[in-house]
């Protein structure tokens, strides 16, 4: 491993104040490198503590309504709704981001010749680079018009699809460039053995390179749809809820998700938080309890993510 | 050229020469799809500046710099009604770098020094990979909790003595907005570092502690330096993260309003009233019912799109110049 590092096998100095501030120099790293951890444990209390006050103070009943519906501001707290336009969008964009992303890594990987990828590896990190908001409305004005609502005459001009296509187009490039590097550390020896029997390209490309990156690449989609669910503004604009909407199983419809929710709530806190009583206060409140939702799903998808990650760099 | 690079060459001259002139038509086949996947990404990109492009610039062209100088505003484009004057982006411009600025001063120093404890202090031990995963993780934790955590943190418990007014950051202050996308942008500022870290050879350091060097003098004369390049493209392009961020300003109160101006207000005043940022314009106008502001919002997308483009473009610029190969 190239990261193992060397320290001064004796200390040779001997002079009181170099040794001094070497130790004092080391402290502040030491509480440098700490306070990573405590931006995780300040996440993790606010959230717990402002969702407990949240679950306390509602009608539990609220939760899971008859008919479903998100409506914070009347005190209607359906999670169904939330749950069902996340897996809509997630799943759409999921559906983009698969195909594009796996194929753009597999030529970049395998087929692209080194000046070829030069040239082409830069879409994808453009693509990266776009901010959420642009891609928010680049989502209203061209892909809900132009694809969505040629695809089904039925469409709003807002929808979770419309949505769902910008978010795919956002997770894209993460799902080939993690993709991309677990191709990459396939040892050459696998695919020389391949040629060597008489396999062709494509076959050497689907059935030995492929296979032998397949964790690499689960830890690709799996963080990818960390990234699609996490995924805020495309949705809060594209979707087309201003606040409250309605249960929805139709990728066609206005909807809403866990995200967009909460961007929606935040554009009124003040007008939550601050109307008093106990019914104005806990819409405000139930943004944390979203939160806390929304990071225990992505936290779980990461970690698992990660352990896969981990086993493509111990394997090769 | 590197060894993989080799290797491909080297697979594709072995290939020609095994197949002659006969096409092997699904392999021919299937190479085309998947350029055709990166040719489709290339589409959107094109179709997307082209569709920002077509709606913003001719309000730029036609409002000039008075686009950049003015303030919010309810009026799309001239004339106004009463008083007003036509929207502009200064605000937003002014707002979103100063957060820029808030985030190169608190996550920079915390990001490296948090690198440097990681891949030159700490020993393999059982906190050293805790922490590693703990910084993984929060680099994948959605912007909008972030956001959260701004609002819990930074907006009320800092913000106000013991519920009153005043406090360290001032409430729905830029100061607030700056620290929260400093956090947000940590992680990645950390990562980056860190592998620029790992780049610097081992036996740079070994010189240093042959001399007789202590550690802190190796990392600061010799490791630091060497890393420079890396660290710099990588806190760049997170700076370029921070810039387009929104979700997070969303939630620790960027204004979301029109009639605000803090065109007279004096610097320090600028930093503790309310303010924005181009993104929460971008947001704000593309929300809007009037159809007028859509243009607006892509104008506005035109000036974010280029800030962000001028950030990786430095990053780009300084790896080349100073970029070490080992």
């Amino acid at each position: 491993m190239a990261g193992v590092t060397t320290h001064p096998a004796v200390d040779l100095s001997g002079n009181r104040r170099r040794i001094v501030r070497e130790r004092v120099i080391h402290l502040l790293f030491l509480a440098a490198g700490v306070s990573s951890l405590v931006i995780s444990v300040a996440i993790i209390v606010t959230l717990l503590g402002k969702s407990f006050e949240f679950l306390t103070n509602i009608d539990l009943a609220d939760l899971w309504t008859e008919p479903h519906k998100w409506g914070p501001r009347v005190a209607k707290y359906d999670l169904a709704t939330l749950f069902m336009g996340t897996l809509l969008v997630a799943g759409v964009a999921m559906l983009v981001a698969t195909p594009l992303g796996l194929g753009a890594a597999i030529y970049l990987a395998e087929y692209a010749r080194p000046r070829v990828r030069r040239i082409l590896k830069p879409i994808l990190e453009v693509l990266a680079g776009i901010p959420s908001i642009v891609l928010g409305f680049f989502a209203i004005q061209w892909l809900g018009p132009q694809i969505v609502q040629r695809v089904s005459s039925e469409a709003d001009a807002f929808s979770l699809a419309a949505a769902g296509l910008g978010v795919g187009l956002l997770v894209t490039p993460l799902v080939a460039s993690v993709s991309e590097d677990a191709m990459r550390a396939v040892p050459h020896s696998l695919r020389e053995a391949s040629y060597g029997m008489g396999a062709r390209k494509l076959t050497t490309v689907t059935r030995i390179v492929f296979p032998a990156a397949i964790s690499g690449i689960v830890a690709a989609l799996l963080l990818a749809a960390s990234r699609a669910i996490g995924e805020t503004m495309v949705v809060a604009l594209a979707a087309g809820s201003i606040g409250d909407a309605n249960y929805t199983q139709d990728v066609f419809d206005v909807g809403t998700t866990i995200t967009a929710a909460m961007a929606q709530l935040a554009v009124g806190t003040d007008k939550v938080a601050a109307g008093g009583g106990r019914g104005a206060g806990q819409a405000y409140n139930s943004l944390f309890f979203l939160g806390l939702l929304l990071f225990l799903v992505t936290f779980a998808l990461n970690l698992v993510g990660d352990v896969f990650v981990r086993r493509v760099r111990e394997k090769y | 050229m590197s060894a993989t690079d080799l290797v491909v060459t080297r697979e594709i001259t072995v290939d020609r020469a095994l197949r002659g002139r006969r096409i092997d038509v699904a392999g021919v086949a299937f190479q085309t799809l998947l350029l055709l996947c990166l040719l489709v990404c290339l589409f959107f990109i094109i179709v997307l500046v082209g569709t920002v492009w077509s709606d913003g610039w001719p309000v730029i062209q036609e409002r000039g710099t008075s686009f950049f100088t003015s303030d919010l505003s309810r009026c799309s484009e001239e004339p106004c009604l009463s008083t007003l004057k036509p929207a502009g982006v200064a605000q937003g411009i002014f707002g979103s770098l100063a957060l820029a600025i808030l985030v190169v001063i608190v996550s920079f120093p915390l990001g490296i020094a948090t690198a440097v404890y990681l891949e030159e202090y700490a020993k393999e031990s059982r906190l050293k990979r805790f922490v590693q995963l703990n910084i993984r993780n929060l680099s994948g934790v959605p912007s909008v909790v972030y956001g959260l955590l701004g609002l819990a943190v930074f907006v009320q418990i800092l913000g106000t003595n013991r519920g009153e007014g005043g406090g360290f950051t001032g409430g729905r202050t830029i100061i607030s907005g700056g620290l929260t996308l400093a956090i947000l942008v940590l992680p990645i500022v950390i990562i980056t570092a860190s592998e620029a870290l790992r780049a610097v050879p081992q036996s740079l350091r070994e010189g240093g502690y042959g001399v007789g060097a202590t550690k802190w003098e190796v990392t600061r004369r010799l490791v630091l330096p060497n890393a420079f390049a890396g660290i710099l493209t990588g806190t760049v392009l997170s700076l370029s993260r921070a810039l387009g961020e929104t979700a997070p300003l969303i939630l620790v109160g960027a204004f979301y309003g029109t009639f605000f101006t803090t065109g007279d207000a004096s610097f320090t005043e600028k930093f503790s009233t309310t303010y924005t940022a181009l993104p929460q314009i971008v947001f704000q106008w593309t929300t809007d019912p009037d159809r007028a502001f859509t243009n607006l919002a892509a104008a506005a997308i035109l000036v974010l799109l280029s800030l962000t483009l001028l950030a990786n473009l430095t990053a780009v610029l300084l790896r080349n110049r100073y970029e070490k190969r080992w």
